[in-house]
């Protein structure tokens, strides 16, 4: 069995190869004639992000107002992935068999003194990535998963109930759920300004301080990358504490 | 690209992910496959997708690989093929 599955990954990876291989198919890396390229939408992304949105990381601007529907999606399935590992594994029965009995263990001293300096570190790392995300690489997806580690790490060093404690179940739940309102509902916001679903370009009048479209969508891009923040950041810890615990929600690894 | 700088990644990309499906010790490979996915993202950051790298840094070689850990402690330690 092991030969034969070994023969068959070799196969396909010979196919792989063979067919990444001819140059006339796959363009140079970084080669201006390539596809990618010479499209007029890159050119137009690449010649009005900074018109239309005043960020100056393209990156940002092409996933969170170009093509903000897709990553509303994205987050969307984020969301759905932990409440599917939630059904799935989530379990109420205590003191089955089977637990686990959670040892009572006291965090080692070097590791938790470490980490009490590390995490507000961390969180705040995670917010600057979100902050600056259009600025540099960053953005809603990185700084939520940032700062979901922070959490994790707390569960780690400790156990899941000091990191329950300080962020419970409900509240992650919650989180993630409010996440998606927060990008959906600021989408429908801009439909009632008589614009698209998430045209954040004509909410100008409503935003304090804002007086240009292109600066509207600066803000609105910031908004919604928050929403997705908050869902990654709770989906990734709530998935931590169901995975480390068997769906118990109590004792540590 | 760096040819060199390819090669070298390489040179250690495919060992590590050999070791990974190769080790015994699922714990051991977790840690393996951290690596691989470090390695992937110095990859993505040396061609330029510097926001592709930092999701791989910060998904791929961080969270993951501390799901992997965390169900392996659940269930068995090794490996039984």
């Amino acid at each position: 069995m092991k030969l034969l599955s070994g023969i068959v990954c070799g196969f396909v990876g010979l196919l792989l190869l063979y067919g990444v291989s001819d140059p006339d198919d796959f363009p140079a890396w970084g080669d201006p004639n390539s596809p990618a390229s010479t499209s007029p939408i890159s050119e137009y992304f690449i010649q009005n992000t900074m018109k239309d949105s005043e960020v100056p990381n393209m990156v940002t601007s092409v996933l969170a107002d170009y093509r903000g529907w897709d990553t509303m999606f994205e987050t969307v399935v984020v969301f759905v992935a932990g409440i599917a590992i939630f059904a799935v594994i989530r379990s109420f029965d205590v003191d089955v068999g089977a637990v686990k009995k959670p040892k009572v263990r006291e965090a080692d001293l070097v590791l938790k003194h470490t980490v009490r300096l590390l995490i507000p570190v961390i969180q705040i790392f995670s917010l600057y990535v979100l902050g600056h995300g259009h600025g540099s690489p960053g953005g809603g997806f990185q700084g939520g998963v940032i700062l979901g580690a922070s959490f994790i790490l707390v569960a780690l060093v400790w156990d899941i109930e000091t990191a329950l404690k300080r962020f419970s179940e409900k509240q992650a739940i919650f989180c993630a759920g409010i996440g998606i309102f927060i990008y959906a509902g600021f989408g429908f916001l801009s439909i009632f300004f008589g614009a698209e679903f998430l045209n954040y370009g004509v909410l100008e009048p409503i935003l304090p301080g804002i007086h240009s479209s292109a600066k509207a969508r600066y803000i609105g891009m910031l908004i919604v990358e928050i929403g997705v923040m908050c869902t990654v950041a709770s989906v990734l810890y709530l998935i931590y504490a169901l995975l480390a615990t068997r769906g118990r929600m109590q004792g540590g690894l | 690209m760096i040819f060199e700088f390819d090669l070298l990644v390489l040179i250690f990309l495919l060992p590590a992910a050999i070791i990974a499906l190769q080790l015994k010790n699922l714990v051991g490979a977790s840690m393996v496959f951290g690596i691989y996915s470090f390695l992937m993202c110095l990859l993505w950051a040396e061609m330029g997708a510097v926001d592709v790298a930092f999701t791989e840094a910060a998904v791929g070689a961080g969270v993951s690989a501390v799901y992997m850990i965390a169900t392996v402690y659940q269930t068995s330690k090794r490996s039984s093929d």
